[in-house]
């Protein structure tokens, strides 16, 4: 991304939206009912309220529920990104998405959809399923290991052809000779996993049955881990708070040696104090209840605390997913005392009102891959 | 209720509006100046808003799983490109309040579990107005798209799609009610044994699934189906609420009612269980006349010179167009035996040569040119409705009187002004002769089409059956 580490870096936030918050016990410290967590208003009103404090980027976790957690209902997170689509104007909308058990198709034109009613705010957190629940559900052998990568790179991959299968201009409405498409401007993909492909192998014709989204391509977020290639952000995580800024560090190094690379997002959970209640007696009223048992970093404290700490981590990192434990309180917090203040220090991306995700990450907007007559032959294999 | 009642047949007296956004069709006029764009979420806004102010029970979107072709290539002439049908809708939920949410999805190319978890989701989104147009596909054609490939043959889709319904319907059904607390100091978010999960082992599948989501405030998504081969009409009157026909026109439409009613008794339903709402097109104007001239201008944007080739060439498998679109049908033979699914799986399997000679001698005998002939065949002469606004209404109130239908699914031939004609002065012609709903009548799709809320499925849990 742009510049070198250095303090005059602008980054952006991000805050995670699902169900009651991260802390498997949020829902006993929420401002509303249980049963009023999974319906849209709830939706509505907590996107708003992130877009309203200044949040960049809005994610949305998807899969199983129950492991671990007190929650055992969740809305499919592609619909809930595309029901807050219209109701706002700059939060970028960033849904969880398997890669596994979907098929690659369907979720190429979903995303590609949510791209449209988002108005070019939308992106893909790359979710690679481990869990035998779900290879259950649709009936598939579990998938486990280096498999799990690969069905990810493979579904990706799919979709990218996909969205480039039209070219910009391929709807062209000409009167004169009654044609709504210019087939030449529509592609193809033929792809096929590769032959190492451990999973079942299999194909997608293409050309998408939708336009190429507005973004052209979407930006494609993932675990450093599970695409190593092929991602315009990558979440950094890390057990402790101590370890986050060395780790950001290394993985910008690693990811830049030939300029450029992905944007680098820390993940990183929070407990603030709220209303007279320190964070670590909130933390441990919650954890009387139920173990959080959480990878990521854990910031423990006063939101000015977190200020100073979020800037150090902005110096390295491109953005911040920050993990909230009780989204009705820590949200609260941190659009009274802790955003204003980063802002204020000029550490925060100004919001972009209809801004696109990739206009956020410093991205321009990519040219078909099928669009030059160099490209155009490349149609087969991996 | 008596059971002598159940089996008796009682009209509504009333009529529903649905509207079809068809994205890929021949009936979408694109090239007059007042067309707008067929993707961006403006045109959908605009008109679902538009409906929803003309108290439309219903907004149906399409599914799109491969892009039309045309001699090898995809298909250049008629509108094309359209979104993920329920992700369009999530997003048309949160701008709408009562219209219901209607997705067509496809059984052969959709997993049971995920879809089922996006219709609820859906759902409950939307406060318990989304629909499920359930149809089902054969190819190997439109497989070549997914994982599965072609892997079902034709004589088992509707077995499949039965069995993929009553999953569905399992996963619906799967959490108690009441079952997630209504209070933060309650000793757990749901009760522990909140939701059972659902199984189903059969030939082409075998899942076992963990619901994720409590019922909606309609209970489950309303089940649409549009199929009518014998086959596709019981798989309705087993499993449907709503019955999108193709039998708009009075005595088909009385007919097709009449059959509905037997086997909707005959799979041990009320007479009144499956509702009929036909697909149609208005065209319609102050007067008369104006409406045909207005009918004129509509053919002749719809099918152009170009258009009307092109739809022959689908069924002669070869270039036609060294001849003349004012001229009679071609003399030559086609060279395929079965027009292909390329065209969309309506197309699929009509003998090719016997089409050709049957269209030839109906074009000579009324002495129609190929683009009247090609007009005649695909402007949905059947379906449309033409007339001065209190014409089309008097129409359309004979129809409520005797129930040949429970309402009509309108597709637009003009996006995304089309429906505003009817919204303003048809809707209201209709209100005036008692025969079209004043206000919602409720908040939910199924509240609003007066449909009596689902038994809980039971025999799905724990299914095993050999489809």
């Amino acid at each position: 991304m742009s510049g070198t580490p250095g303090a005059d870096r602008q980054g952006f936030l991000a805050l995670e939206l699902d169900g009651d918050g991260s802390h498997p016990a949020a829902w006993r410290k929420a401002r509303h009912a249980p049963d009023e967590l999974l319906n849209g208003s709830r939706i509505r009103s907590t996107v708003l309220a992130a877009e309203s404090a200044g949040f960049h980027v809005a994610t949305f976790a998807d899969g199983p529920v129950g492991a671990g957690s007190d929650v055992v209902g969740r809305v499919n997170a592609l619909q809930r990104a595309a029901f807050a689509g219209p109701v706002t104007g700059s939060i970028v909308l960033v849904p969880e998405v398997d890669t596994v058990y979907t098929e690659p198709f369907h979720i190429s034109t979903q995303l590609a959809s949510l791209d449209y009613v988002s108005g070019g705010r939308a992106g893909w957190l790359v979710a690679a399923s481990g869990s035998a629940e779900e290879a259950a559900a649709v009936g598939r052998s579990f998938v486990e290991g280096n498999a799990l990568a690969q069905e990810a790179a493979a579904s990706v991959e799919v979709s990218r052809r996909l969205w480039d299968s039209w070219e910009d201009d391929a709807v062209i409405g000409d009167v004169a000779t009654g044609r709504y498409l210019d087939v030449d401007k529509l592609h193809y993909v033929d792809f096929e996993t590769p032959a190492d492909f451990v999973g079942a192998g299999y194909s997608v014709k293409g050309p998408s049955i939708i336009p190429r989204p507005l973004q052209g391509q979407l930006p494609v977020v993932a675990q450093a881990s599970l695409l190593p290639s092929s991602v315009d952000a990558v979440l950094v995580s890390t057990p402790t708070t101590s370890l986050l800024i060395e780790e950001l560090a290394e993985v910008r190094a690693r990811r830049t040696v030939v300029g450029g690379g992905p944007a680098v997002v820390a993940e990183l959970d929070v407990v603030l104090d709220s209303r007279g209640q320190s964070a670590s007696t909130r933390l441990a009223e919650l954890e009387a209840h139920t173990p959080w048992a959480s990878s990521r970093a854990r910031f423990v404290g006063t939101a000015a605390e977190l200020v100073d700490f979020l800037a150090d981590v902005l110096a390295v990192a491109d953005g911040v997913r920050l993990h909230p434990a009780v989204l009705d309180v820590e949200l609260e917090e941190l659009a009274q005392l802790v955003l204003p203040e980063l802002r204020r220090r000029g550490a925060l991306k100004p919001v972009a009102q209809g801004g696109t995700f990739r206009e956020l990450l410093g991205l321009g907007r990519p040219t078909s891959r099928y669009a030059s007559p160099a490209a155009a032959v490349v149609g087969t294999g991996n | 209720m008596t059971q002598h009642n159940r089996a008796k047949f009682r009209p509504s007296g009333k009529i529903q509006f649905g509207i079809f956004f068809q994205g890929v069709n021949s009936g979408t006029i694109w090239k007059a100046p007042e067309s707008g764009s067929q993707t961006d979420f403006e045109s959908f806004r605009r008109i679902a808003q538009t409906a929803e102010r003309g108290l439309f029970a219903a907004f149906f979107l399409g599914e799109g799983l491969r892009l039309r072709e045309h001699l090898g290539r995809p298909h250049a002439l008629d509108v094309a490109g359209r979104p993920d049908a329920q992700t369009m809708l999530a997003a048309l939920a949160s701008v709408t309040s009562n219209i219901g949410l209607v997705a067509t999805q496809n059984t052969t190319y959709n997993d049971p579990a995920d879809l089922a978890h996006r219709l609820a989701s859906l759902d409950v989104l939307s406060g318990g107005r989304a629909a499920w147009n359930v149809v089902t596909t054969d190819n190997a054609w439109t497989g070549a798209n997914f994982r599965r490939g072609g892997y079902l043959d034709h004589a088992d889709r509707y077995l499949h799609a039965e069995a993929f319904v009553e999953t569905a319907k399992g996963i619906w059904d799967s959490w108690e009610d009441g079952a997630v607390s209504s209070s933060v100091s309650a000793d757990s978010w749901a009760v522990p044994s909140h939701a059972r999960s659902v199984h189903h082992s059969g030939q082409h599948y075998s899942v076992d699934v963990t619901p994720r989501l409590p019922r909606s405030a309609q209970y489950r998504p309303v089940l649409f189906q549009a199929g009518d081969s014998p086959e596709g009409r019981d798989f309705a009157a087993r499993q449907a609420d709503v019955i999108f026909s193709a039998h708009p026109k009075f005595d088909d439409a009385v007919e097709f009612r009449a059959d509905i009613v037997s086997r909707s008794l005959a799979a041990g339903r009320a007479a009144n269980d499956v509702q009929i709402m036909p697909a149609s097109e208005f065209i319609l104007a102050a007067s008369d006349e104006e409406a045909r001239e207005k009918k004129e201008w509509v053919r002749s944007l719809q099918i152009g010179p170009q258009q009307a080739v092109a739809y022959l060439e689908q069924f002669w498998g070869r270039e036609l167009s060294a001849y003349d679109p004012d001229g009679p049908l071609p003399e030559i033979d086609p060279v395929v035996e079965e027009t292909c699914e390329t065209r969309g799986s309506g197309f699929h399997g009509a003998k090719a040569r016997q089409l050709a000679e049957q269209w030839r001698a109906e074009a000579k005998e009324k002495g129609l040119s190929i683009r009247q002939f090609v007009s005649s065949r695909t402007a949905r002469v059947d379906s449309t409705f033409t007339g001065s606004y209190a014409a089309v209404a008097d129409t359309l109130a004979e129809y409520a009187r005797v129930g040949a239908v429970d309402g009509f699914n309108i597709s637009p031939w003009l996006i995304p002004t089309g429906l505003d004609d009817i919204v303003n002065h048809l809707v209201p012609e209709l209100q005036e002769r008692g025969v079209y709903p004043t206000e919602y009548v409720g908040s939910t799709l199924r509240e609003n089409l007066g449909l009596a809320t689902p038994v809980r499925a039971e025999r799905n849990f724990r299914l095993t059956r050999s489809h």
